[in-house]
């Protein structure tokens, strides 16, 4: 394939499943999807109990996890990094570059997001709702999972929103993954290298991955709803 | 069924609600029996659904007591009901909403299925059972609404102007529900600003204006010789508020 130009390699690289890409694929989604699973295991609930109690402090811890959606990812990179390196209070585990490193940073970048969105949604649910639902005998606690079901369609895109950030960013993971070939090489990492070093059909083919990759989710979420509307429950 | 005491009467005893120091309720004092239908009627504004949020205990009064005759819960499940005037359903299916209630009442899975079942059978929205709730019509939501709180087997059901936003076809239909209802011995106490509603299905009036029980007394008394200024002119139609 001598005078293809970058872009017809990376179109090749994709379509002839080269191994290299594909392990860096492979990787780049299992870190950011159990992260995803992590963050919203943790944040629908949290999310959602900050949305319906009211008790002392709240406003602050509210404010304080919507700057955090903020957060840079290098920052949170750098803070994991501190406690996960040998001197560092969990340094002990040997974690640092690691993909569960990666899975950690990311975690910390998707969970201000699930949190703070999930809290909004669950809010404006209860307040429509609390009335109906105290009347049905339903107490505080017991209206979470209720409001978090009744959400659903927002809350999924709020962690396509958090799968989003995570998989899109190299700051974090470049840090504390260390963007080792075959070890914690993700899309993002392996695109600022291989760019750097003039490689670019291989930095093409994982951008055109990664933006394909954003349209299906987002093609999913759509199809959710659509499927919502028409019927089941 | 349960063999708990009995709910009835429940004692409004001189109940006032205040907000902001601005009283919306004065001192409204109301006897509820078991075995008819009352209908609190009222022009706009005048506290009717205050008083069912009072007695349903969605609201906490700043004066008077709530006083029912027995404890208004058997475990989980209330024994008394509150059909909004928009109601709010759950994004599932119409069954699906039957269904949560009664869990939220303490049954059982398999039980919950069943008593679902046949409530939406018994309201006639069998055909609609797997339509996502909040897709259906007025009229058929209200009737769900109903379903939803009839299927936790209530023995006093309060409606807050439940026909208010419905046809009168729809109307209807839930005024025979309510009928049914009633046979089968649920205590029925609903608002209305409806003066033909009133007449159709009121035992006793409880009649309110701008926060005040102007007058409690049977219907057939309430319409033909109402003893209050207000309950006069709104008969005839010249009380709008
Ligand atoms: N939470 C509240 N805060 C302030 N005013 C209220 C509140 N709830 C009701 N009101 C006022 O109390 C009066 C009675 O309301 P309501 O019981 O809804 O009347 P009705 O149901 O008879 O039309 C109205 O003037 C209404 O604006
Ligand atoms: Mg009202």
């Amino acid at each position: 394939m001598e005078s293809s130009g970058p872009f017809g390699l990376a179109l090749q690289l994709i379509w002839q499943a080269d191994p290299a890409l594909v392990e860096i694929v492979v990787l780049s989604l299992r870190v950011t999807g159990t992260a995803l699973l992590i963050a919203a295991a943790i944040g629908l609930p949290l999310g959602a109990v900050l949305g319906i109690a009211r008790f002392w402090g709240r406003g602050a811890i509210i404010v304080v996890w919507s700057a955090l959606m903020g957060l840079p990812p290098v920052v949170a990179g750098l803070v994991v990094y501190l406690l996960l390196s040998r001197s560092g209070p969990l340094g002990g585990l040997g974690l640092l570059f690691t993909p569960t490193a990666m899975i950690i940073a990311q975690t910390a970048l998707i969970l201000p997001i699930v949190v703070s969105l999930t809290r909004q949604v669950v809010e404006d649910l209860w307040q429509r709702y609390a009335d109906q639902l105290r009347s049905l005998g339903s107490s505080s606690w017991r209206a979470v999972p209720t409001l978090l079901w009744d959400g659903r369609l927002t809350l999924v895109t709020v962690l396509l929103a958090g799968f989003g950030r995570a998989s899109a960013e190299v700051g974090a993971v470049l840090i504390v993954g260390g963007n080792i070939a075959g070890h914690t090489r993700t899309m993002t990492t392996a695109i600022a290298l291989e760019t750097s070093r003039g490689a670019l059909a291989l930095a093409l083919a994982l951008g055109i991955i990664l933006l394909a990759l954003t349209l299906v989710l987002n093609a999913l979420a759509h199809l959710a709803s659509r499927l919502d509307r028409s019927h089941i429950g | 069924m349960t063999t708990a005491a009995p709910i009835l009467p429940l004692v409004l005893d001189r109940l006032s609600f205040a907000v902001r120091g601005k009283n919306l309720l004065h001192e409204v004092s109301l006897t509820l029996e078991p075995g008819r239908r009352t209908v609190i009627l009222g022009p706009n504004g005048a506290g009717k659904s205050l008083l069912l949020r009072l007695a349903h205990g969605l609201l906490q009064p700043t004066g008077g007591r709530v006083v029912w005759a027995a404890a208004d819960r058997l475990g989980h499940r209330p024994r008394h009901a509150l059909l909004f005037q928009r109601p709010v359903l759950l994004r599932r299916s119409a069954r699906a909403n039957v269904i949560h209630a009664l869990a939220l009442a303490g049954h059982g899975y398999r039980e919950r299925r069943k008593r679902a079942d046949s409530t939406l059978a018994k309201f006639g929205l069998t055909g609609l059972a797997e339509r996502q709730a909040t897709v259906l019509s007025g009229g058929e939501q209200q009737l769900l609404a109903l379903a939803r709180a009839a299927a936790q087997e209530p023995e006093v059901l309060f409606l807050d102007e439940p026909t208010a936003a419905l046809d009168p076809a729809a109307t209807a239909e839930i005024e025979a529900m309510l009928d049914n209802l009633h046979a089968d011995r649920v205590r029925i106490v609903m608002t209305t600003h409806d003066l033909g509603q009133a007449r159709r299905m009121a035992d006793e009036i409880a009649f309110m204006h701008r926060g005040r029980l102007i007058e409690a007394t049977p219907a057939a008394d309430f319409f033909s010789r109402p003893v209050s200024p207000e309950a006069r002119a709104f008969i005839e139609g010249k009380l709008l508020w």
